[in-house]
């Protein structure tokens, strides 16, 4: 069974039970039981045409759950008469249905939570197995999402950037479970970008793209984190690059310039150097201000910081990294990397300590720790 | 999101303001209070925020490594272990403050003369997957 192609319809047919009169929550219900059933039945029996046998079952189970008989019957033989719409109807019922998911009064785990569902096809349980949490809890999650924006009419173009932070946090703080969260990331990505001619929209793929590409060798042996300067480049995905940097390119030419460009540009000059030494550190240090400048956010300042340090050596990153606040994630790992460049061991290995107590997650906390125990070992000897 | 395990104690605390010890109470105050708790969950059920509960037994045992073949050695329980779980619930909430607050509201659950306990209730962050993007 063609599981990406049943997600992929999934937006489609609840845009056409829209359009048959059923409300966004009626249509979404009727459409996650019908993929339910799918999964269930097409291993053994493929439909021969998927959509109509999604929209079909989809419709039934709709019919099911409205109770009001002459608003049914009416709705019936109106469904009967109706032609399938057009493929520019189908982009625009998708691309409402992206809005509406990220809707500005969802938190951002809501909209994350039905924006898998709705957009992305992927069912209750999946999303539950996905984010760790009981599949009850996950259904709560998305049922409330679904009553906070029942009373939304989306009759103009919602926010794009409201979108994006929803996509980008799919692929961010993706957990690995049977779904492939940064895959199904860059497959909604995708389809946005196909519908919509927006420069941070392309700016937000391409990030993906390169970070994606990086994934194979990101990892070792038992999840252990690979820092970008160790990775074996051989085993970044080529192909996966020249997508990146071509959608980003088309997307710079705009001269409408925004954050996810500006970070797609960093990544991309990492995946241009053929090995660590290569690195145009400079251009990215450039790329990092303009970061600061659109975003103000502390962690892109921390990370020019270390920038600055490869670019005009350890001393500058370490003044630059003295001007931001020491609370900021990270900026115990970022000083004594530097320390360490800096020619001061015993210093950097009390920060890398010191980093590895504070490490939001069990990879970055061993290789903090390793940092911290590899100098420690030169010291002793 | 992130989860939070909100531990409770047997020992180890600091001592809550009703403290009173549970076979002190009357049966109706005990159900009052397993009653709130089960309700507390079930909101949070409700809510989207719920992940897990479970109650332990105070009678533990440790147990070690005694070398390849051998079994394993056990100990204890040992009374003068400063530290006991009595329990935890996980939780999965948009930010630290929401933990505080849903901590603080377990914290209220009814004790002798059906007053809050005001226990003292230990929140933990949990270690997440690495992001895909850092630098």
């Amino acid at each position: 069974m063609d599981e990406v192609l049943l997600r992929t319809l999934t937006p489609t047919v609840i845009g056409i039970l829209g359009r048959r009169g059923a409300d966004f929550a009626a249509a979404e219900d009727a459409v996650q039981d019908a993929l339910v059933e799918a999964v269930r039945v097409w291993p053994d029996d493929p439909p021969q045409d998927p959509k109509g046998w999604l929209v079909t079952v989809a419709w039934r189970k709709f019919l099911d759950a409205t109770r009001a008989d002459t608003s049914r019957q009416r709705r019936e033989v109106r469904a009967e008469g109706e032609p399938m719409p057009g493929p520019g109807e189908v982009a625009d019922d998708t691309l409402q249905l992206y809005f509406l998911c990220a809707h500005p009064s969802l938190t951002p785990a809501s909209a994350v939570a039905l924006t898998l569902r709705a957009v992305g096809g992927l069912t209750t349980r999946q999303i539950a197995q996905a984010y760790l949490v009981p599949e009850a809890t996950m259904a709560q999650r998305i049922s409330r999402a679904k009553r906070t924006v029942s009373g939304v009419r989306l009759n103009q173009p919602g926010d794009v950037a409201t979108v994006l932070r929803v996509l980008y946090l799919v692929f961010n703080e993706g957990y690995s479970g049977d779904v492939d969260l940064a895959a199904e990331a860059i497959r909604l990505t995708r389809q946005l970008a196909a519908m919509i001619n927006h420069e941070e929209v392309a700016g937000l793929l391409a990030l993906m793209l390169l970070h994606h590409a990086r994934r194979p060798a990101r990892t070792g042996p038992g999840g252990r984190l690979v820092p970008l300067a160790e990775q074996d480049r051989s085993r970044w995905n080529t192909s996966m690059i020249a997508e990146g940097v071509d959608v980003l390119q088309t997307a710079l030419a705009r001269d409408r310039l925004g954050e996810f460009q500006a970070q797609a540009a960093i990544a991309a000059l990492h995946a241009d150097a053929r090995t660590v030494e290569e690195t145009d550190w400079v251009q990215i240090v450039e790329w990092y201000d303009e970061l600061v400048r659109l975003t103000d956010s502390p962690v892109a300042r921390l990370n020019r910081a270390v920038a600055v340090g490869e670019a005009d050596g350890p001393r500058a990153g370490l003044a630059a990294l003295a001007e931001l606040d020491p609370a900021l994630p990270r900026h115990a790992a970022a000083a004594a990397y530097l320390h360490e460049r800096d020619g001061d061991p015993v210093t950097a290995a009390r920060l890398y300590a010191e980093a590895a107590r504070a490490a939001p997650n069990l990879p970055e906390r061993d290789h903090l720790t390793r940092q911290a125990a590899r100098l420690n070992a030169q010291l002793r000897s | 999101m992130a989860k939070y395990l909100l531990l409770k104690h047997y020992r180890g605390a600091p001592t809550p303001v009703n403290d009173v010890p549970m076979d002190q109470w009357t049966p109706e105050e005990i159900s009052a209070h397993v009653q709130f708790m089960q309700d507390w969950a079930a909101r949070l059920e409700g809510t989207g925020e719920f992940v897990d509960g479970q109650a332990l037994s105070p009678e533990g045992t440790f147990v070690r490594y005694d070398g390849e073949g051998r079994p394993p050695v056990t100990d204890g329980p040992f009374a003068e272990t400063k530290d006991l779980i009595a329990g935890w619930m996980v939780i999965d909430v948009e930010t630290y403050e929401r933990a505080l607050e849903l901590a603080s509201e377990l914290s209220a659950a009814p004790g002798a003369g059906g007053k809050p306990i005001h226990e003292w209730l230990e929140v933990r962050p949990f270690m997440t997957e690495p992001p895909t993007i850092t630098e």
